[in-house]
């Protein structure tokens, strides 16, 4: 009756060449509409996968974008999204192209970022556990979470949306170097709270400071391997055994809301500019349009919401080492490496064909990976390139790379966000147990703090994809190479 | 009892198909599911009441609105639901109308089991199937 397998095996048969051995190409005479090929970058295993769901068929579908340039890109953790396949790239001529809400997602700047320290495992092992409970205690989590100790009004978020991660720090949560350690300098400068309707702004207040649920988490971590030292050093990662820190999570529903919002004007201004689309999902407007412009200044207000959400969770996490430790969170180092969006749209200058275009550059679950020099790449990294951190699934390792020259060739100086799921929630469920995924994770060592025991079993780290294995492929690749993997030592989650 | 919805498989997001003996009932039911993905339902009582009315273009526009309405009710409230009745569906010169009443109460942790948030409804997959008597929908959430 449900006609669930009609559903659920609808095998995608969308033609691929192989041009390297980690490259394939999928031809542009594949659909009519196609105005560039197609490029994904996996291994064979990552590619079997994205066959099983429609992650390659998605990825023709935004080769149809009008202006769109070169190829529209899959990652190697590519899989099924919305319009856009998740790790999906796409950059477009900033006048003749448009803009797609859909090629940032609902979750608008959900992102990563990394802390160290100069502890070492040695040093933090003994009040593991205590820390932790500390840090669960101090960034809510999970479904409804709110905080009651940091409450904005309405004129201060619209202040928060605007000026993004320097009016956090300007209210004592953080420090004025963590500024500088993050993409966009932790606002973007478009940001028009204006453009952001009132139900926005309300479910972005009451969750304004808090973690969310799903695949975001907050880990304590140590420096398992050393890749590639030079660049390590640079970063501030010394040594193995080192304990780092990392937050990931979005723009909650602010974020979620004005995604919503926007894709209800860009399905009417399909229609006014007469856009012809293989998806509704991949609604859009022309880039020099009011829609592009008022999108553009909402979903910029979303990604200073994200970045002002971690930054002010990387001041509690601060403050948790200080009450645990007792000593100013600055002796234990605790400095920003940085902090990188994996949803975004902007606009980024790209050579094509020997020239240079302004584009609207989309990344969805991708993260930015610019080479040396490039002058967005802060001032203290410019020498070696712009450090890209890939989270992985609960308890397993995740990883430091450096942005590549070669990432600006191919990939528009973009490359994978993650592991991405094998597995569907529901498999997952019926697979593991809450509590066995935490006894499991104890008996390597791994303390959880989980507001859900179903998310435990949801985000078990069988139901995901190797993230060394989609790292390895970026790095042989070179779109974005080694500098470090991270090992878990205990986990927060949603 | 009749089935009122089921989980159906999808990697990353819950895909959900929902079923009634009327598009009212299937909505209805669509609201259900969305409240399971994220708690257990029957922990949930009934006690308070609050309105909802959406209108939108067609009838997979007015199934996102109904479920994105459900959401900010919840985020905006606090309150978590557990019973939904259309009272009304009407076409209008905009398209088409609902109105209906919700029925649940304040989200408490520790009382009510934390599943998973919904961060969004989506048309990525959307559908609604009418025959005699029988109406699924199916939708993904985007978790």
């Amino acid at each position: 009756m449900s006609g669930k397998g009609r559903h659920l095996r609808r095998q995608t048969r969308v033609p691929l060449e192989r041009v390297g051995k980690y490259i394939w190409r999928i031809p542009r005479k594949y659909k009519s509409g196609m105005r560039v090929p197609g490029i994904v970058f996996a291994d064979e295993d990552l590619l079997k996968k994205m066959t099983t769901d429609r992650t390659l068929e998605q990825c023709a579908n935004i080769a149809h974008l009008p202006g769109i340039y070169k190829h529209a890109i899959t990652l190697p953790d590519g899989h099924e999204g919305y319009g856009f396949p998740i790790g999906g790239v796409a950059a477009t001529d900033y006048e003749e192209g448009v803009i797609s809400p859909g090629g940032v997602g609902y979750d608008i700047n959900c992102g990563v970022r990394l802390l160290t320290t100069n502890l070492s495992e040695a040093d933090v092992r003994p009040k593991l556990a205590e820390l932790t409970n500390t840090i669960f205690s101090k960034v809510p989590c999970g479904l409804g979470s709110r905080r009651k100790d940091f409450r904005l009004t309405p004129q201060e978020l619209d202040r928060l949306a605007a000026e993004g991660v320097q009016w956090i720090v300007d209210q004592g949560l953080g420090w004025p170097e963590d500024i500088k350690h993050c993409e966009e300098e932790g606002c973007m400068k478009a940001a028009n709270p204006d453009k952001v309707s009132t139900t926005a702004r309300n479910r972005g207040l009451t969750q304004i400071g808090t973690l969310g649920s799903g695949n975001h988490f907050l880990e304590i971590q140590k420096v398992d391997k050393i890749y590639n030292s030079q660049v390590a050093k640079t970063f501030g990662i010394k040594h193995e055994g080192q304990v780092t820190a990392m937050i990931h999570c979005g723009s909650r529903g602010y974020g979620h809301q004005i995604c919503s919002d926007y894709l209800r004007i860009m399905e009417r201004a399909v229609h006014k500019y007469k856009i012809e689309l293989p998806d509704r999902e991949l609604a859009c407007a022309p880039g020099t349009s009011k829609e592009a412009e008022d999108y553009y200044q909402a979903m910029s207000c979303a990604v200073n919401y994200a970045f002002s959400n971690r930054q002010a969770i990387t001041h509690w996490v601060r403050q948790s080492f200080e009450q645990v430790f007792k000593k100013p969170a600055e002796e234990f180092g605790l400095s920003l490496v940085y902090d990188v969006a994996h949803n975004i749209a902007k606009n980024d200058e790209h050579k094509v064909n020997e020239h240079t275009r302004k584009v609207w550059i989309h990344r969805k679950g991708a993260t930015r990976a610019f080479g040396p020099e490039h002058m967005e790449v802060p001032a203290d990294y410019r020498a070696v390139g712009q450090p890209v951190i890939i989270p992985g699934s609960m308890g397993t390792g995740s990883w430091v790379l450096v942005g590549t020259p070669k990432a600006m060739e191919v990939s528009f100086g973009s490359t994978a966000h993650g592991a991405g799921r094998m597995m569907s929630r529901t498999a997952a469920k019926r697979r593991f147990w809450g509590g066995d995924v935490k006894k499991a994770l104890e008996q390597r060592g791994i303390i959880v703090k989980a507001a859900s025991q179903v998310i435990l079993a949801e985000e078990a780290d069988l139901a995901y994809k190797s993230v060394d294995r989609v790292v390895e492929v970026s790095d042989k690749i070179g779109i974005a190479t080694r500098v470090a993997r991270l090992a878990p030592l205990s986990v927060v989650k949603g | 009892m009749k089935k009122r919805f089921e989980f159906l498989e999808h990697t990353a997001d819950a895909y959900i198909a929902a079923y009634g003996e009327s598009l009212e009932e299937a909505f209805e039911n669509a609201a259900l599911a969305t409240f399971e993905v994220m708690t257990d339902i029957g922990k949930v009582k009934p006690e308070t009441g609050d309105l909802v009315e959406v209108e939108a273009h067609d009838e997979c526009a007015l199934l996102y609105s109904w479920l994105e309405e459900l959401l900010i009710k919840f985020e905006t409230t606090n309150n978590i639901y557990c019973r939904f009745k259309i009272s009304n569906l009407e076409e209008t010169p905009a398209g088409l109308k609902l109105k209906a009443k919700i029925w649940g109460e304040p989200f408490n942790p520790e009382k009510h089991l934390q599943k998973v948030g919904v961060k969004a409804v989506t048309y990525h997959r959307m559908e609604i199937v009418r025959k005699p008597m029988a109406v699924t929908v199916r939708f993904i959430l985007d978790i």
